[in-house]
This record gives structure tokens, sequence and C-alpha cells, in this order.
């Protein structure tokens, strides 16, 4: 089969769907590759190093008529034209907010995966652009951030005195905000972080920055992995953590986007309470933006001197490397499509990942599925698909979380049991006491009636177990098993007192006792040799 | 003379078991550790067989063979079992020898009872008591081991035997136990009988309490069982005024009830209810819910895990007890080494109760030439389990299972885990979806970050090592 790689045709759009490097990928799975001239040029790779790799060249319609197409972008009316019937489409289609795409690609009959509806779970991760921009973009928006911003990141103390770091506030611990942490720590910047998602928390802390908490605004663990919209409540609380948090900041980055739509995070209010010269980057510009003052896909400078960036194209303002990590999102996909790696591509769509993805489906081929659809018009209508039943992440099931008790009650609980606890581990002490004190008394009337030659034993009976609490206390955990083994070779004393009984005139005792000195000389021999064959295997690393 | 200079030999063997006991605090001690304690054998042996030879009613040259025969054989059979046994069946050796010094201490009490008929007085009645409870512990210790030893070799089923009405079992043997002690205090010179009354309940008393715990519970039996053999040393001790015997056994006993204690503590149960057994068995109505509760898991396979080994920087391993069973610790240890060459970091984890037995784990480990400086315990190793990028967890299931600490209905909660699941990935190498020892699903296996890897974890171990 032929994979087509197009030129993206959307102004400014710099990335492409294809490297040498994974033309050489998609050869090897079996396909003949024809990428459009030119495609790579904006991304700074030549023809020449795709014909090297295994490609061949070829105009927009030999790209667009292939039975796959590999694209960036959604395809524009002249080359959805282009498409045969029961041909394979592969871009990001943004199914969420496009229905007029879907239904467009399933009159032409077409099979469309989209690469931004990848189910999030582990197995697919290597398939999922979304995460593939949003790392590139969270990266990328630091650096722009720090190129308007006219000052240094990170905080220096020298002899002209000191300045402090920069205060960067990201919102939301998605995979973009994570990258922007990162880089942000990494360029020694004071980092705090806030997502709505408890359970983002963690990793937030784990890429260096502070997890800012609003009482009341976290929602429950996610059961799909993304973020859902606020209730009224926790909107409330939420903003006047934003509030409080952008005014203290000197740049902010939001990345706040449920499934394609940018709720407002940073109002109008805030930025002008922001000090002159402060940066924000809006990552969710593309979605209409998360700041009031964003403009998609430009730079506004307020009244208040707020830098708004709303670039909507950072992914592709490193072109090379961005498109060299989607087309190995789209090498993996072709891998997992094509089990026997022979070039034929094979949808499955009882696999979630690819159901998930597979947003329009063409129909079945009956007779007029390779040759008849060049004129298009007669193609028979496919289906849309979209959108895939839900793929459940986590093994909680989703109903059990919002029965649980609220965190007041739990407290309420805590404090109660902790008390209990106490009085119980009093009680414990009390009867410890008096049962030792018992224990002690009665040991001391046994003693007394004793015969002198039991006290001295049992005086070295009790000091022995002492000292062996304290002896055994020290051995290292590693070497209990030796110590076993030990214990067992040492406990074959008891040999001695057989010993002593073997030249016994009374056959009865001799036979017994010879009994007893056999199987104590093995546990001397047995135990001391083993343990000494263990302890030799424990060696230090050279 | 004679008798003083034993016991002086006496004391400085008893020190320089002390001594030997003190010098596995540490791997770099412990062999001198083992020296310390040979030594210390040799010379209160050499002391008793010069004193056997003195106090002989039998001719000296008869006395001087028996003893050289039993030397002997000890020393085949034992050299032989010692070479010979595979470091994963450590667990049933190590029971075995516990129901040797059983049998011995029932023996040994027999003929203190037979050789010293004045039973006059008080000193009569202590020695008497003294006998009793010698024989009683032997035996109980005796039977319990061979049952532990059968379930550790496989020979007999794991899962615990649940008689009706079990503790009260268990108990009735005790007061039977102390009724026959007065009996045996009362009539003296026909003593035998209740004597002999006591061994048959006591060797029954210690088949039912070991038949009752489940192989899961093992390392706490075993331990357990180590603490009974030196509890029965020391009465032997006191039956013979031997304070060598006493001190020895002392050691032992205490010794084995830490170990029991530390292994109690790691699985967050107290001591009484593993001893009084039946684990897993009771059927719990939570344990059957949270079983329900299943997820999707993932599959990977070895060629995948090698991919992610190879861009890993930070490796950690937590070997179970089915490391031990596939044998699977040398194509582990050679996976570490590759690793290790290629600059990433590998530790491994190990959970106090991995395996049947304490420390099991670094025994199998040391044996396949994993450095010992690796190998970290949970408490080590839990805080940087965040910051690893793969977790091999290998045969082990209930150590690793977040259950324990997110699950408050399940059978295992509060038992302290190592936290795998807070590290980037995680593969669990598994033959099936079943179910730990302690029959409690692992919802681990369903996390996002979790792969399942399938198959006979030593088969899969050298795929990867292939793999790289």
């Amino acid at each position: 089969m032929r994979i087509g790689v197009p030129r993206e045709s959307r102004e400014g759009q710099r990335l492409v769907a294809a490297t040498p490097a994974t033309v050489t990928r998609l050869c090897r799975l079996g396909y003949d590759v024809v990428v459009e001239h030119d495609a790579g040029t904006a991304a700074h790779l030549t023809d020449t190093a795709y014909t090297e790799a295994g490609a061949t060249l070829g105009d927009a319609t030999q790209v667009w008529t292939s039975d796959v197409v590999v694209a960036v972008d959604a395809p524009g009316p002249g080359q959805l034209d282009l498409l045969r019937p029961g041909a394979v489409l592969v871009a990001q289609l943004a199914p969420a907010t496009r229905p007029d795409l879907l239904e467009a690609l399933a009159d032409r009959g077409v099979t469309a995966l989209a690469l931004d509806a990848v189910p999030r779970i582990s197995r697919a991760q290597a398939l999922d652009t979304l995460s593939t921009m949003s790392n590139v973009a969270g990266y990328r928006a630091v650096i722009e951030a720090a190129a308007e911003y006219q000052g240094m990141f990170a905080g220096q103390v020298t002899a002209a005195g000191k300045t402090p770091p920069a205060k960067v506030f990201v919102i939301g611990g998605g995979v973009a905000g994570l990258a922007a942490i990162g880089t942000a720590v990494s360029l020694g910047a004071d980092v705090r972080a806030f997502d709505v998602r408890p359970e983002a928390g963690e990793q937030i802390e784990s890429m260096g920055a502070t997890f800012v908490q609003a009482q009341g605004a976290q929602q429950e663990v996610s059961t799909d992995g993304y973020a859902r919209e606020l209730t009224g409540e926790q909107e409330a609380a939420t903003m006047r953590t934003y509030a409080q948090e952008t005014a203290r900041a000197d740049i902010v980055i939001t990345t706040a986007l449920v499934r394609g739509r940018a709720p407002r995070t940073v109002t109008a209010e805030m930025v002008a309470a922001m000090r002159p010269g402060s940066v924000i980057v809006d990552l969710a510009a593309s979605g209409g933006g998360n700041a009031e003052p964003t403009v998609p896909g430009e730079r506004v400078v307020t009244d208040g001197g707020v830098v708004v960036l709303g670039y909507t194209d950072l992914p592709g303002r490193m072109p090379a490397q961005t498109s060299q990590l989607y087309g190995t999102n789209i090498a993996n996909l072709l891998a997992l499509l094509t089990p026997g790696e022979d070039g034929v591509l094979a949808l499955d769509l009882d696999d979630p990942v690819q159901r998930g993805m597979t947003v329009t489906l063409a129909p079945a081929p009956a007779g007029d599925g390779r040759h008849g659809g060049d004129g298009g018009g007669a193609a028979r209508r496919g289906e849309v698909l979209w959108p895939p039943p839900p793929v459940h992440v986590s093994a909680t099931p989703a109903g059990a979380a919002p029965a649980g008790p609220t965190p007041a009650q739990q407290e309420a609980a805590a404090r109660t049991a902790s008390r209990d606890e106490a009085a119980r581990a009093r009680l414990r002490r009390q009867r410890l006491a008096v049962g030792g004190a018992l224990g002690a008394v009665l040991v001391v009337l046994a003693l007394t009636l004793s015969p002198a030659s039991f006290v001295g034993h049992f005086t070295v009976f009790t000091l022995a177990v002492i000292v062996g609490f304290y002896v055994i206390s020290n051995v290292s955990h590693s070497l209990h098993t030796p110590l076993m083994a030990q214990t067992n070779a040492i406990s074959g004393i008891i040999l001695v007192g057989a010993l002593l009984q073997l030249g016994n005139e009374n056959l009865v005792v001799t036979v017994l006792a010879l009994l007893a000195a056999s199987v104590a000389s093995i546990n001397i021999f047995g135990g001391f040799l083993v343990s000494r064959r263990m302890i030799a295997m424990f060696r230090k690393d050279v | 003379m004679l008798t003083s200079l034993a016991q002086a030999v006496y004391v400085v063997a008893a020190v320089l078991f002390v001594l030997s006991l003190a010098g596995l605090a540490k791997q770099t001690s412990a062999r001198r550790g083992v020296t310390l304690g040979m030594i210390g054998m040799a010379l209160a042996l050499g002391a008793t067989v010069l004193l056997a030879v003195e106090q002989s009613q039998r001719p000296v040259g008869v006395t001087l063979a028996l003893i050289v025969a039993v030397l002997l054989v000890g020393a085949l059979v034992g050299s032989w079992r010692a070479r010979s046994v595979e470091m994963t069946q450590m667990p049933e050796l190590i029971a075995i020898l516990h129901s040797f010094v059983g049998l011995a201490a029932v023996a040994v009490g027999y003929n203190s009872y037979l050789t010293e008929r004045a039973h006059e007085g008080a000193g009569g009645a202590v020695h008497l008591v003294e006998v009793f409870l010698g024989v009683l512990i032997g035996a109980v210790t005796f039977t319990g081991s061979v049952v532990a030893f059968l379930k550790l070799s496989g020979r007999m089923k794991s899962a615990p035997l649940t008689l009706p009405g079990r503790n009260r079992l268990n108990l009735g043997a005790l007061v039977a136990s102390f009724a026959l002690l007065a009996w045996f205090l009362a009539d003296p010179a026909t003593g035998i009988v209740p004597l002999l009354l006591m061994t048959v309940i006591a060797l029954a008393l210690g088949l039912h309490l070991v038949a009752a715990i489940g192989g899961g519970d093992m390392p706490v039996v075993v331990s357990m069982l180590n603490s009974y053999s030196g509890w029965a040393a020391a009465a032997a001790g006191f039956m013979l005024g031997n304070d060598l015997l006493i001190v020895t056994g002392a050691l032992v006993g205490s010794s084995g009830a830490i170990l029991s204690y530390i292994m109690c503590k790691a699985m967050n149960r107290s001591f009484v209810s593993v001893i009084l057994g039946g684990f897993g068995s009771d059927g719990s109505p939570a344990a059957t819910a949270s079983s329900g509760e299943q997820g999707e898991h993932r599959e990977m396979l070895a060629e995948q895990v090698a991919d992610l080994l190879r861009t890993a920087k930070t490796v950690v391993i937590t070997p179970g007890y089915g490391m031990a069973v596939a044998k699977a610790q040398y194509p582990v240890a050679e996976l570490v080494s590759r690793l290790r060459g290629r600059g990433v970091q590998v530790r491994f984890g190990v959970h106090p109760v991995a395996g049947r037995l304490p420390g099991h784990m670094n025994v199998l480990l040391a044996e396949a030439k994993v450095p010992y400086d690796i190998v970290l315990e949970m408490d080590e190793i839990n805080d940087d389990l965040a910051d690893t990028d793969v977790v091999l967890v290998i045969g082990a299931n209930d150590t690793v299972n977040p259950a324990a600490l997110e699950d408050p209905a399940s059978p295992i909660a509060g038992m302290p885990v190592l936290t795998v699941w807070e590290a980037k990935q995680v593969v669990v190498f598994k033959r099936s979806m079943a179910t730990g020892y302690a029959g409690v699903q692992n919802p681990l296996f369903f996390r996002e970050n979790t792969a399942m890897l399938f198959g006979d974890a030593k088969e899969q171990v050298e795929k990867i090592v292939q793999a790289l």
C-alpha cells in the first residue's frame, strides 16, 4: 500500500508528518512512501534526504490519492476532494470541535484516524500526538516567555547585590504544564503550579514545582485521565487562587484545555493586577485562550504593560524536532496497524486504542473499493464513529469516589480514632504494668522455694536471654537466613548432653542418647557448613 | 578437676557463641562469626568428650567408639546436606534441622529422667518439672518442624488445615499436659506413664499447630520453630544442670523470637493471629468483595521490556518467592550486570517477608553473585521508588499490593509494602493473573503504569537479556 505525506497547506505550518528517519521505518513495515515536493523544507528537511530514506517524490494529487495519507492538519476542501473512498487518513482532526469535518469525511467514505483522540492509556502513549505537541509547546512556552521577560530566571547573589529568581505560575499539570514546569525549574525560576486534579499534585512536585492547593477547589481522582469542567463552588475557590497567584507571579503559563475548549482562568482584573513587564503565555489560545486579553496567534501588550502571548504555533517553532516526534507517533501507529509488517493496513476495532481514534469508518469494500473511487461522486457513505465508548484508565470504579466521606468527616473520624487509640494504649500499658508486677512476684516466690542450683541456672538463663535480645537485634536483615542456619548449628550443642549419656550402663539410655547425639551432630555440621557457604556468597560490589 | 576444666571451657565456648552471633551484624564480619562459632563448638565438644570418657560406666573403648561413630554420622550427613542443598531449598533444610533439635531434646529428656532416679525433695521436683517441660517443648518442635518441612518442600499441601474448634483443641492439649504434670510430680516412681502420654499429646499438638498455618505465614512459623528449638535446648540445659546449654538455648530462643516479631511486624499481623493460624481461609466478605473489583491489565513482551530498560536510567527489582520457584536469580543477576554495564543504576528492593524464610531473597541473590550493597531493604528503597524509571516485580505479589495501604477492607490492610506503583513504569513478571499467598487480588496489575509479562520468570528474564 502507498502512504502519502503532503506538504502542509495551512499558513505558517512548518511541521511535516514524516521525516527521513520515520520514512525508513514506514518502508520497513512494507509500505511505499510518496512525499510531496518541498514537504519538509520548512522543517529543514530536504527532498534528497527523503529520497535517500526510500521515499519517492510526487505532487499533491499523487499524495492525496494514496491508500493512506498521513498529515499534521486536517485536510482543506480541495484536498478532501482528492481523497479516495476507502482511503485511510491519519491527522489531527479535533473531532470534538469539528463535527462538520467528520461528516465530510464520512461522506467521502474515508476511514479517518484522529491522532489527537488517542485514549489516554499507557499502551497508547507512543501514538499520542497531543502529548508530543503539548510537551514541545510547554517547553517552547517557557522559552518564549524568557525572551519577553526582561529579567533573569535564576536568582543570583553577586558582589553587586542579589536578584530574586523569576516567579513562574503554571496553571494545569498536564503534559504541557509539566513540561513548562520542568523547563522553568531548570532555568532556575521559582515555580508554583495548580491543577484541579489532586493526583496531578504529586507529578507537579516531582518536576520540582510547588503544588498550590485551593481549599474546596480540588476535584476527585479522574477516571479517564482528562480534567473535567468545574462546578460553581469549585470555580469560585479556584478563581481566588488564580488571583492570588497571578498577582505575585512574573510569568504565568496557562494550559487549561478541556476537550478542545479553553475555560477562562485569568480574567482582565487579574491581568491588571500583575506587575508591568510580566508575561502571560496562553497555551490554550487555539481554543480561544484562558486569559481574557489573549488574541489567538498574536502578541498583545495590555494597558498595564503585561505581555500576553497567544501563539498557536509553538510546536512549529521547533519544526525539525517536533516533526521527528510527530512522525514517530505516526510510525508507531502504523506499526500497530500493520501487525503482519507486510504493507497491508489492518484496522482492529476491538482494540480500544484503535477504536478510540477511529472517528469515521469507510464502508466495507464491495466492488468499488479500489478503482471506482477516483471520480469521487459515486462513493458510498461511511459512518461516523465519534465519540468512542469510554475507556477507563484507573482500577478504581468510577462510582466509588463520590460516595466516600467528605474530608471534614474523615478528619473527625480520624480524631476520634486517635483518641480511642490513645485510650487503648493507656489501658494496654496499665495491664502490662500489672501483669509484669504479678509475674515478677510469682518468679520471686518460685525462686525462693527452689534449690540454690536452680537459682544459679535461672540467673544464667535470664542474662543469656537479654544478651541474645541485644545481639540478635543488631543482626543485618539480609543475614537472617544465615543467622537461622547458625542458630541451628549452635543449638546442636544439645549434643553435649547426649554425649555424656552415651556411656550409661542402661541400654535404653544409650540407644536414646545415640539417636539424640546423631541428629544433634548433623545439626552442628550441617548448620555451620551451610551458613558458611551462604556467607561466602555475600560479596561487596567492586 | 576435669569437671572444673570442662566448666571453664564451656564458659569460653559460650562467649564464642555470643561473639559468633554478634558477628552476623555485618556482612564483613559474618565470616569471622562463623569461624568463632565453630571454634566454640570444637572446644565444647572436646571438653565433653573428655568428660564423657571419664564418667563412662561402660568400657572406655565402647564409649569412645560410639562418640566417634556419632560424630562421623553427623559430619557425613551434615556436610552432604550442606553442600548439596539448593539455596531455594534453604527453608526446608532449616525446618528439618529444627526438628532434629526437638527430637534430641525429647531423647535427652527421657534419658535424664531414666538416669537420675533420685527424685526426692524439692530439688527432685524441680528436676521433674524441667524434664517434663523439656520433653514437651522438644516434642512440639519436632513434629511442628517436620510438618513445616513437608509443607515447604511441597510434599504436603500448604493450605491451612482448619479443624473445627482448633483453638480449643490446642488449649485442651495444654491443659491435659499440665494435668499430666501434676500426676507426674505426685508419683515419680511410675512417672514414665504420664510422661509418655504427654509426649504423645505434645507430638499431636506440634502437628496440628503448624498444619493450621498457611504457606504465606511460613517465614513466621520457621522462625517461631527456631525459637522453640532454642527453648528446648535451654530446657535440656536446666535438667542436666549445664550452663552452656542454657546460654546457647537462650540465645537461639531469643533469636527466633525476635525474627518472628520482625516478620509479624512486616506483615502487620499480631504474633497470636499467625500462631493461631487459618489465615486467608476465613472467607471474610471483604476479601471476596475486593477480589471481584478488577480492571483491565496490559501485557508486554520481553522485547518491549528490553526496550524499556534500554532507555531507563534507574531500575529497581523487587523479587519475591516466585523468583525462587523459577530459579530466576541467575538470569536476573546477568540482567543486572548487563544493565550496570550500560551505566543504568540498578538496585533491589527486598520486602522483609519476601520468600519463605527471613532473608531468603538476600541469600538467593548473593548466590547469584549480586553485590549485597545494591540489595536494599524496603525502608531504604521506598522513598526512591517515585524517582525510579522502571520497577521489575519478579514473582512478588502481596508485598507490592497497593491495597494494603489504600483499601482498609483488604485482609492485608496496614501491612507495609513496597510502593512500586509510584515508579514511572512497573513490569510485573507473573505466571498468570492468580492471587498471591494471601489470596488477595492485587490492584497494582490494573494500574495504568503497570504492564504484565506473563510466563516463566526465568525464561522471560533470559529473553530480555538476549534482547539487550
